[in-house]
């Protein structure tokens, strides 16, 4: 009895040990929630925004605040493949001379933070980490070769640029607001144009310029209504939406020479 | 009044897209054409792409040209044999236009390929018109008179083989000049989303001599079977064809039709030609200056779709 209960001391004590010694790594625990896990999006949907909350839960009860904590909050929409083209004059017209493939790229890709990302971490903690849109990984093709090139590739910047402009990818380093030194809430905004499926949340606490712990979350975007009825009819369908589509087209025709039949 | 057009993802006022289409509808009743080399610009230049244009504006087509041939049938001016042996050629001619333009489209190269074969067949087809309505004007203004269509001299043509009689147009020709139109017509509508009327029917008429009682009626078979045709391939294969969008160019188009069908009878027809051409040229040179003009954004993005 006293023997077992010696032993079970000595375990807690080892372990208590073991996370004094491995730091502040195992000291956090991170929480969160989005306000919608599943996102409707009708029509007429002209754009919105998703909130994440999230607190920071610590083992020991508020020990001394030596240094506050950072947060990286990256949401990546479904992957696809896309392919970027450049427009050069040849013979006095535009014509899409060059293009490079980008294979398995986020279709929605937004980083948040608290204060700037170069502020948060050192360069060669954000490489690793995949923070912001310059480190996050974009493979293209080239030729027979796999790679991410460097962040001032031409073809890079434009399609970033490109999807920024139409407000699928966003960086925003005072996104993330910390309501106490624990709680923090941020927007996430979804453009009318928002790619549906699922999405992924990476939250990332950083204290001290080091990576504290991190979490995951997801949500997911479905598109309803008629339109993308239609939408996904022509895509799961071609040949049968193709037909009624000339059916449609005959209708028409017959509806209009009856309604102004004149002979 | 907003709505969203699911293939070509983009939000149109339907009002805007139901007057584009009576106006083309109208256009199209007065010359007596479908209409397709305009609509397809139309769209094009408010911003819904190119493919989805050319994609959409087949099935348009079709609708329009079936109110026309089925009025056309009930007068009696329509030539089976003539249709049914332009749409062999017709058919075949649309499945090598969808197969050319799923081509172009992987390679990056369709929008400028749509652009240019408007550049080349609208300048030269205006031109042509413009050409010979000025000297049809001046003729008449000299008061000589204006040449019958249909001279008795014979050409190449008609030393083919493989001669068939054309019943109701009173004709004995070979299948080989026909088929050939049809095939001709039939890849061209497939492209660049026209019905080709206006390149058919003057082909019909100078080429093969086929009497005009006969010319519309039978072009509007060929280019409702082909437009058909083109709107199936072109869903199954490309995905790009908008119902929504082609709904309501169909509905805007079938009632300007008939508007400007009735205004169509009072202007002369030298005039008529003329302004046609101009039309016609206008939209051939918009384009020429599009593809001339640096492009304010050179890069573009396309989504190929998870692999």
């Amino acid at each position: 009895m006293t023997r077992r209960a010696a032993s079970a001391l000595a375990i807690v004590a080892t372990a208590l040990l073991g996370l004094a010694f491995a730091g502040p790594a195992q000291a956090e625990k991170l929480i969160v929630s989005v306000s919608n896990a599943r996102v409707m999006v009708t029509p007429n949907y002209s754009g919105g925004e998703l909130v994440l909350f999230g607190s920071v839960e610590r083992d020991n009860p508020a020990p001394p605040e030596q240094f506050p904590y950072d947060l990286v909050v990256t949401v990546i929409g479904p992957r696809s493949d896309m392919v970027t083209r450049r427009k050069e004059r040849k013979f006095g017209i535009w014509i899409n001379m060059d293009s490079r493939q980008f294979l398995m790229v986020p279709s929605y890709l937004a980083v948040f933070s608290n204060r700037p990302i170069e502020a948060i971490a050192a360069a060669d903690v954000r490489r690793r980490q995949q923070l912001g849109i310059t480190h996050t990984l974009l493979t293209q093709r080239i030729g027979t070769d796999y790679a991410d090139v460097v962040a001032d590739d031409q073809f890079r910047t434009a399609f970033v640029r490109l999807r920024e402009e139409r407000g699928l990818y966003d960086e925003d380093p005072a996104a993330v607001k910390f309501l106490t030194p624990t709680l923090f809430r941020t927007g996430i905004p979804l453009p009318a144009e928002v790619p549906i499926g699922s999405y992924e949340v990476h939250i990332k606490l950083f204290g001290n310029g080091e990576l504290l712990t991190q979490t995951e979350t997801s949500f997911e975007i479905a598109k309803v209504g008629f339109e993308q009825f239609v939408a996904n009819a022509a895509k799961q369908h071609g040949i049968i939406y193709g037909l009624l589509t000339a059916l449609m087209a005959l209708a028409t025709g017959w509806m209009a020479s009856i309604v102004f039949r004149r002979d | 009044m907003q709505l969203y057009l699911p293939i070509a993802d983009l939000p149109v006022n339907v009002l805007l897209i139901l007057a584009m289409g009576a106006a083309v509808g109208f256009v199209s009743g007065m010359f007596g054409i479908g209409g397709g080399f305009l609509m397809t610009p139309l769209l094009i230049f408010i911003g819904i792409s190119p493919a989805v244009a050319v994609a959409s504006v087949t099935s348009h087509m079709a609708a329009s040209s079936f109110s026309g041939a089925l009025s056309y049938w009930r007068r009696r001016a329509i030539d089976p044999m003539l249709a049914f042996v332009l749409l062999c050629g017709g058919i075949a001619g649309t499945a090598v236009g969808v197969w050319f333009f799923v081509l172009m489209r992987s390679v990056g190269q369709l929008d400028l390929m749509i652009a240019l074969s408007y550049v080349v067949l609208l300048t030269a087809v205006g031109g042509l018109m413009v050409y010979e309505g000025l000297r049809a004007i001046l003729r008449t203004r000299r008061g000589e008179v204006a040449l019958s269509g249909r001279t008795g001299n014979r050409n190449w043509i008609h030393a083919l083989p493989l001669k068939v009689r054309f019943k109701r147009s009173k004709m004995y020709l070979s299948v080989i000049p026909v088929a050939a139109i049809g095939l001709l017509i039939g890849f061209i509508g497939a492209v660049m989303g026209v019905g080709g009327g206006f390149i058919l029917v003057p082909m019909l008429i100078y080429l093969l001599r086929v009497p005009t009682s006969m010319v519309v009626g039978t072009s509007m078979v060929l280019t409702l079977v082909t437009m058909l045709v083109a709107t199936v391939l072109h869903a199954a294969t490309n995905h790009l064809v908008d119902a929504v969008l082609a709904l309501i160019l169909m509905v805007g188009g079938v009632t300007g039709a008939q508007f400007g069908a009735r205004a169509g009878q009072r202007i002369r027809g030298e005039q008529l030609r003329l302004l046609l051409g101009l039309l016609v040229l206008a939209v051939g040179i918009r384009f020429a200056i599009e593809l001339g003009i640096r492009p304010a954004e050179l890069f573009t993005i396309r989504e190929t779709g998870p692999s």
